[in-house]
């Protein structure tokens, strides 16, 4: 009886918080309107199984935008502003987050990055509406980088198809330059879901283009087991075999490969597969040789690292120094200078204030970072200039390869472009399919 | 003193046999719906119905389904999460393939197939029981996503086999915005929920039950398990077929066979526990519990935190929230075994008496 009342009340005085922080929200989020901010609403995940990869992501992005306030006072006077919503990678949680940052600023959120392909595409409708840009580095709809038929979307730097394209073409160089790859064999291990099903058609074609055999072997779920899929790998006695795994299943195949013997140095990873987190459960040793393609560059030795290291990890305002220099984080610091240049770039011609979503999205579709901006932003080496327009969504498509040295990432190639021509083309098909099943009627606005 | 039933006769049958034999439930169910379907349109935000009331609405739905099968039936399910994508892909591929279908038509076709699957795995139901046709259900839950992902037709080729939902659309009516899509689903709910209430307590549901208490009893008696047992498989994985395509067009845009996973339909077991088995109200109860409890909590302890200046980083508040969450299921439990319905129940009762107990 007694354990009933106790609870009865606990529950009462917990409605009763949860509604005195209703009124407090309302409180700050006056004082916010007082000063107004540029505002970022950050969908991340650092719990669940693929918290290991998400968490350093969110981290590195977070601790750019600190840099900016701390270093700068802002963005041209305007103070950022953030919060962070815990997505656990699920499509369900990450709509919730999407509806709640929506909420949280008088002008919303600057652009979101949904951090999954699975909340991606549940936001593509959504987008639109509410005028709030999607960018999705690496990830989510391929086909978006038309930007004709996906104003509101941008999967910025490059996408899975002209990695895998890619891919294809620095094996060639590897094997020995032109017409090398025909009659050579490559298998294919992907993860056993919509990510990894990307990379299928367009390797069938290039397959065909080069002349090689393909073989493709799903892993199902999560990963961490396979024994079999090896013993047929060795079977087939592949000349190089492509990696696309998510999660806990990269560090088990070149643990595996290591078991069955596979030379990890014919094992290329894609950039979800190719951070610390993965060679690191691999054992840094087993994982010696391994190459990942990549879209930025790891290393503390880029300069807007160090500023980083100075202005916020010095003054105790960093989010966790071990995860400062990798792969995941540093693609976290890339992703906010991107969002934040699109911001500059829409105040340049709106004027130096907070900008909408629409302000922004017209900030993304004209950006463009050469090779001098991104120097002087301290960015040079670590990603390649990116050009942005109303038919191009996407970038320069460029992916640049590493390998793991035992302690490391060592880039090993300069920035290797695939057949974007091919890309280009299977990409308009794929958007026009998609048009008409939407009935979207599609072309360049501006 | 409110809440009395003390002078209330019953002249006929009719009367006595009503859904709600008390006047003060009929008001209270009337006051309920006119706050769902008057006032919750015109005041939410929308925040309110996208992120939290037709998600609630949705899972409600699942658990009806599945509380009829395990709860009335007696025959435990793990595979609810892939009827529900059954539910998503079979709307999906009528409205794509038949496009001038009314959504609602497709809803309910959607509905029948997963009926049909849902017989169909339900046939081991005859011969084993318990934990081990739980086992059995348990295939329906991983070849369903298989076999959505492995056969390109079924999600129309889609390079990544996710699929984007046509939009709702009934004679031209669309339904584009958070407040009309919460208007339809709470409509279909509310249909289905009171047909539920009726099944249990007809002929049918009256089997169901006598199979679940005793079947080789019930067979005894004349009831025909194969049939009842079937009926029961098809009825549930038709509220969980049409659950599953709500889900797809009302609330998420977009799905994937993976989605549909374990994990989902032990959320909606969960609901059914915690809510209370064998109970229509407590299938809304649990899934109350399980899908806003979470929000709640990470609402509270974020603002809490800033309200103490506690600096939290991120993934901490999400691992508190799985703390308190999880607690507090445990405590509930302990507390009220039978669920949630069981605890309105008692306060039900309690009420009658008050405030003179004596």
């Amino acid at each position: 009886m007694k354990l009933k009342k106790v609870f009865f009340i606990s529950i009462i005085t917990l409605v009763l918080n949860g509604c005195g922080d209703k009124s407090s929200t309302d409180l700050t989020s006056e004082v916010e309107e007082a000063a107004p901010s540029q505002f970022f609403g950050i969908a991340g995940y650092r719990v669940g199984p693929y918290g290991p990869s998400g968490a350093p992501i969110a981290t590195g992005y977070i601790d750019y935008l600190t840099l900016l306030n701390e270093r700068d006072g802002g963005l041209n006077g305007v103070r950022l502003s953030w919060e962070e919503c815990e997505t656990e990678y699920n499509t369900a949680k990450g709509l919730e987050c999407y509806e709640r940052l929506k909420t949280r600023n008088p002008l919303g959120p600057t652009a979101i990055h949904p951090m999954s392909t699975g909340i991606t595409y549940g936001l593509i409708d959504k987008a639109p509406v509410d005028q709030i840009p999607l960018i999705t580095l690496g990830y989510g709809r391929t086909d978006a980088s038309d930007g004709r038929v996906f104003p509101w979307v941008f999967p910025l730097m490059t996408n899975y198809w002209s990695q895998a394209s890619a891919i294809v073409r620095f094996i060639e160089t590897k094997e020995g330059g032109e017409k090398s790859l025909s009659g050579k064999k490559i298998v294919l291990l992907y993860h056993d879901s919509a990510y990894g099903k990307e990379p299928h058609e367009i390797l069938k074609v290039e397959a065909d283009n080069f002349g090689f055999d393909l073989v493709m072997i799903p892993v199902p779920h999560p990963g961490n087991e396979q024994q079999s899929q090896w013993m047929r790998i060795k079977k087939e006695q592949p000349d190089w075999v492509i990696l696309w795994g998510w999660g806990v299943m990269s560090g088990t195949s070149i643990k595996t490969a290591k078991k069955v013997g596979f030379p990890r140095e014919k094992m290329i990873g894609n950039w979800w597969s190719g951070a610390e987190v993965d060679t690191l459960a691999a054992g840094p040793s087993a994982s010696t040789g391994y190459i990942a393609a990549n879209m930025n560059l790891s290393g503390k030795n880029f300069e807007v690292v160090q500023e980083i290291l100075k202005h916020v990890y010095q003054k105790g305002k960093g989010g966790d120094e071990s995860y400062v220099g990798t792969v995941l984080w540093n693609r976290g610091v890339a992703q906010a200078m991107l969002t934040v240049e699109a911001v500059r770039n829409a105040q340049a011609k709106y004027g130096n204030t907070p900008m909408s979503g629409l302000q922004v999205r017209w900030g993304i579709e004209n950006l463009s970072l050469t090779q001098a901006k991104l120097d002087e932003l301290g960015f040079g080496g670590m990603v390649p200039p990116i050009t942005v327009s109303c038919e191009n969504h996407e970038g320069p498509g460029v992916v640049r390869f590493q390998q793991w040295d035992g302690e490391k990432w060592v880039s090993i190639s300069d920035w290797v472009l695939g057949d974007q021509k091919l890309v280009r083309k299977m990409v308009e098909e794929s958007a026009a399919k998609y048009a008409s099943e939407k009935n979207i009627e599609y072309g360049c606005s501006s | 003193m409110f809440y009395r039933e003390a002078g209330q006769f019953k002249k006929s049958y009719k009367e006595d046999q009503a859904i709600l034999p008390i006047l003060q439930d009929k008001i209270g169910v009337v006051v309920i719906l006119l706050i769902a379907f008057v006032a919750i349109p015109i005041l939410a935000s929308d925040y309110w119905l996208t992120a939290i009331l037709i998600p609630f609405l949705v899972f409600s739905l699942a658990a009806l389904g599945l509380n009829l099968l395990t709860g009335y039936a007696g025959q435990l399910s793990l595979g609810t999460a892939a009827f529900m994508a059954v539910g998503a892909f079979a709307a999906y591929n009528f409205e794509l393939r038949l496009p001038y279908m009314p959504a609602l038509v497709s809803f309910v076709l959607a509905g029948l197939t997963t009926a049909i699957v849902g017989i169909a795995f339900g046939i081991p139901s005859l011969r084993i029981r318990g934990f081990y046709l739980a086992v059995a259900t348990l295939a329906a839950q991983f070849f369903i996503p298989w076999l959505l992902v492995k056969v390109g037709w079924f999600t129309n080729y889609s390079s990544s086999g996710v699929i984007t939902t046509q939009p709702i659309e009934i004679l031209g009516f669309v339904f584009d915005s958070p407040a009309k899509r919460y208007f339809l689903v709470l409509s279909i709910v509310a249909f289905l929920a009171l047909v539920a209430k009726n099944l249990v307590r007809s002929n049918l549901g009256r089997a169901w039950m006598a199979v679940r208490d005793m079947d080789v009893a019930a067979e005894v008696i004349g009831i025909k398990i194969m049939r009842t047992k079937l009926i029961a498989f098809g009825v549930s994985s038709f509220y969980c077929g049409v659950a599953g395509a709500l889900y797809a067009y009302a609330y998420l845009g977009s799905v994937e066979p993976d989605g549909f996973n374990l994990d989902l339909s032990f959320r909606i077991l969960f609901m059914i526990i915690i809510g209370g088995i064998g109970s229509i109200m407590g299938s809304f109860l649990g899934a109350a519990f399980i899908t806003l409890l979470p929000i709640f909590l990470d609402i509270v302890i974020n603002e809490g935190a800033e309200i103490l200046n506690l600096k939290l980083a991120a993934g901490v508040t999400s691992i508190m929230q799985l703390l308190v969450f999880g607690g507090l299921i445990i405590f509930f439990l302990i507390v009220e075994p039978l669920g949630l319905a069981r605890l309105w129940q008692i306060a039900k009762e309690k009420l009658r008496l008050w405030p003179f107990p004596h």
